[in-house]
């Protein structure tokens, strides 16, 4: 192996064999995936996310969410995902054909979020616990304080003040969501993968 | 593979040579490389103080979460990226290419050139990652595992590498014709597959827009091999050229050394899909990374014996040279993580280990025990050959050693039970998740704390090197040893 060019052409075809089956292989395997449509009423599945959703998803994004929480429901045979009531049915490609980034995660220090719209669907919940996460005893959620407003009351209390568990507020003031947590928890009320596509039907 | 078929050389060992003249022209290509190398070192070690200090705060809200909640640019999941980044590009990736410069030289016989170029690729290189970690703390991480940096800082470190890469060709094309060791084939390759992973990556997310789950498959293809192609290669280059340089005696076997370079190419580039096992992929991928992570014990069982052998009769000397106790205990430790990550590739294993804190242990195995362990042997070696004067003292580096050995083991076991607990609970649907939470919390707090000691071997470490950049080491005829005798008459060869 004295020889540059061999030792180079060496070492370009190992890369490239392994550039071709695990990067360029699944592209063209999955990269182009459309969603199911019904014939009926022609809805999409995945559906499309509203705005403030899509929005919702860069703000998991940059609290890098997904170092904690995965978003994916495994077979049976690979894990207690669907006995833990994570979902209705293991997830397929075609779930996440409209994310970017992809938030599969590889760690659950928290739950996982696949289907957190369907398993807890109320708003309030999710202000109050992302304001609070230690209302979940033994939590070990970091706390989102910053993405609320601690402000003065003027003139009428704003109709989206949140009332937290175990926080009191000094009177005269009030905590309101800002526009990242009401991005962050449409985000999270989207999440809801439990729909029925041909290759994973729900019974 | 027709390289196997050639006749071994009997230069195996690297620079065997002892005559006055060469002993003088090392010493003119040494001095060559200093201002880029130190450059380098110095610039590594300040992101290996920062990234401590980062890994700190994120352990620490991890079993304390109220600590420090209150900035959103210091919550967990930013923290935490901070941390990894500043690790891997900050200081892994900047003592590689310190290590790789030095050895790039060394090892083809030939003052280094254009070091100017080389010094404004340190410069590009820190500024992205300076911009990178400020912009994820900032918020605009891509939120991709190992590929957080946003889009405006990763041209600055794809162009400070192209420049690196170019460096070498023209390097290595200019070397004084004669064999080419070992260590020469893994920097050639770290030099090249490093540029192509971190380029094709970035263009494939950024330019091309992949998603959903391919995008997934970019994102470990890249993430396994910045491991695989990048820090392991540089890692095994460093270890086959300072044990044997170390202990006086060429490597045991060439066919061996060739051997483990080929597999460890053929099969290392293929493990990436491992880390998404069980997930909604096509079976045929998963299985083809289970497949060659698996393969993966024929290099890493032929490098472990190569270097064996090439230690036996010499173990005594970890007593004496701090290098050579730096780079075994990196060599070792390379052979049990590589053994530990092919048991974590089989599906039946991977059930209890996958989303929990044993996988981190693995990484910090790996990155830490392996490479970093295997950066400071390099560095306490190459060091004093770039700034004339010998380390100050042997019970610094003794206390260096010590922290961070037993720093990296304590870490390893604790995160180890804590992620078996986890994983164990995990799949007991009759536990509730909070459990699986709770279990890990005493660990948690006990990696806190083994942070401390890595993170004082750090400072140590970074004290010392600050002493020798102002040439405030010992002068004297002789390296810093652990003990002041040599042993066997002269056999410790780092002197020279």
């Amino acid at each position: 192996m004295n020889s540059m060019p061999r030792l180079f052409v060496g070492i370009f075809v190992v890369f490239i064999f392994a550039w071709v089956g695990l990067v360029a292989t699944p592209y063209l395997q999955l990269g182009n995936m459309q969603p199911e449509v019904d014939p009926d009423t022609g809805a999409q599945l995945p559906p499309v996310p509203s705005g403030l959703a899509a929005h919702g998803s860069k703000v998991y994004a940059s609290m890098g969410c997904v170092y904690c929480h995965s978003q994916q429901v495994r077979p049976e045979e690979a894990g207690a995902d669907l006995a833990r009531g994570w979902g209705a049915r293991r997830t397929v490609p075609r779930d996440y054909i409209r994310e970017k980034p992809v938030y599969l995660g590889t760690m659950r220090t928290g739950p996982d979020l696949t289907n957190i719209g369907a398993r807890q669907p109320s708003a309030n919940w999710h202000y109050q616990h992302l304001y609070n996460p230690q209302m979940v005893r033994g939590s070990i959620m970091p706390p989102f304080r910053f993405l609320f407003e601690n402000r003065k009351i003027v003139g009428e209390p704003s109709p989206e003040a949140l009332e937290i568990p175990g926080v009191a507020v000094v009177p005269g003031y009030e905590i309101v969501p800002t526009q990242d947590a009401r991005a962050l928890v449409a985000y999270l009320l989207s999440l809801n993968r439990n729909y029925s596509l041909k290759e994973a039907p729900v019974d | 593979m027709s390289a196997i078929a050639e006749p071994p050389s009997s230069i195996h060992a690297p620079v065997p040579d002892s005559a006055v003249g060469q002993i003088a022209s090392r010493a003119m290509i040494d001095a060559s490389t200093r201002l880029p190398v130190l450059l380098f070192f110095g610039a590594a070690l300040f992101w290996l103080l920062a990234g401590s200090l980062f890994g700190f705060v994120a352990s620490w809200k991890l079993h304390s979460p109220l600590f420090l909640a209150d900035w959103s640019w210091l919550t967990f999941g930013r923290i935490r990226s901070a941390h990894l980044n500043a690790m891997a590009y900050g200081w892994a990736s900047q003592a590689a290419i310190g290590v790789g410069i030095w050895l790039m030289a060394r090892l083809c016989r030939a003052p280094l050139k254009s070091a100017p170029v080389l010094m404004i690729a340190t410069g590009l290189w820190n500024l992205g990652v300076a911009i990178g970690i400020s912009g994820i703390l900032a918020g605009d991480s891509q939120s991709i595992e190992w590929l957080e940096f946003p889009a405006y800082a990763t041209p600055l470190l794809f162009l400070a590498y192209g420049l690196i890469a170019i460096w070498a060709v023209i390097m290595f094309a200019s070397r004084q014709v004669g064999h080419v060791y070992v260590s020469q084939w893994y920097l050639l390759a770290a030099f090249f597959w490093f540029p192509w992973l971190y380029g094709t990556a970035n263009i494939l997310i950024q330019g091309i827009g992949v998603n959903g789950v391919a995008l997934g498959a970019v994102n470990w293809w890249f993430g396994h091999n910045v491991l695989g192609l990048w820090f392991t290669p540089i890692g095994l280059a460093a270890a086959y050229y300072f044990i044997p340089k170390v202990i006086g005696r060429p490597v045991h076997s060439y066919y061996l050394s060739a051997l483990g370079f080929w597999s460890l190419a053929l099969f290392y580039s293929w493990n990436g899909m491992h880390h998404l096992i069980g997930g909604p992929f096509p079976v045929w991928l998963v299985t083809a990374s289970i497949v060659a992570s698996i393969m993966m014990t024929i290099p890493v069982v032929t490098t472990a014996i190569n270097h064996h052998m090439t230690m036996r009769g010499h173990f005594h000397m970890l007593g004496l040279s701090p290098t050579l106790r730096f780079v075994v205990f990196g060599a070792m430790s390379y052979t049990v993580v590589s053994l530990q990550g092919v048991s974590m590739a089989f599906r039946s294993w991977n059930k209890l280990t996958h989303f929990t804190h044993y996988t981190v242990a693995h990484a910090h195995l790996g990155l830490y025990a392996f490479f970093t362990m295997i950066m400071f042997g390099s560095m306490y070696y190459i060091v004093p050959r770039l700034t004339q004067c010998e380390w100050r003292s042997p019970r610094l580096i003794k206390l260096h050693f010590w922290l961070s050995a037993y720093g990296i083991i304590a870490m390893f076991g604790v995160l180890s039970i804590a992620g078996l607990a986890q994983g164990a609970w995990l799949n007991d649907p009759q536990i509730e998740f909070i459990k699986t939470v709770q279990v890990t919390i005493p660990y948690l707090m006990a990696r806190s704390l083994s942070g401390v000691a890595l993170t004082g071997a750090h400072f140590i470490f970074a004290i010392h090197f600050g002493l020798m950049l102002l040439r405030l080491g010992r002068t004297g005829p002789e390296p810093t040893y652990f003990e002041n005798k040599r042993h066997d008459g002269g056999a410790v060869e780092g002197g020279q």
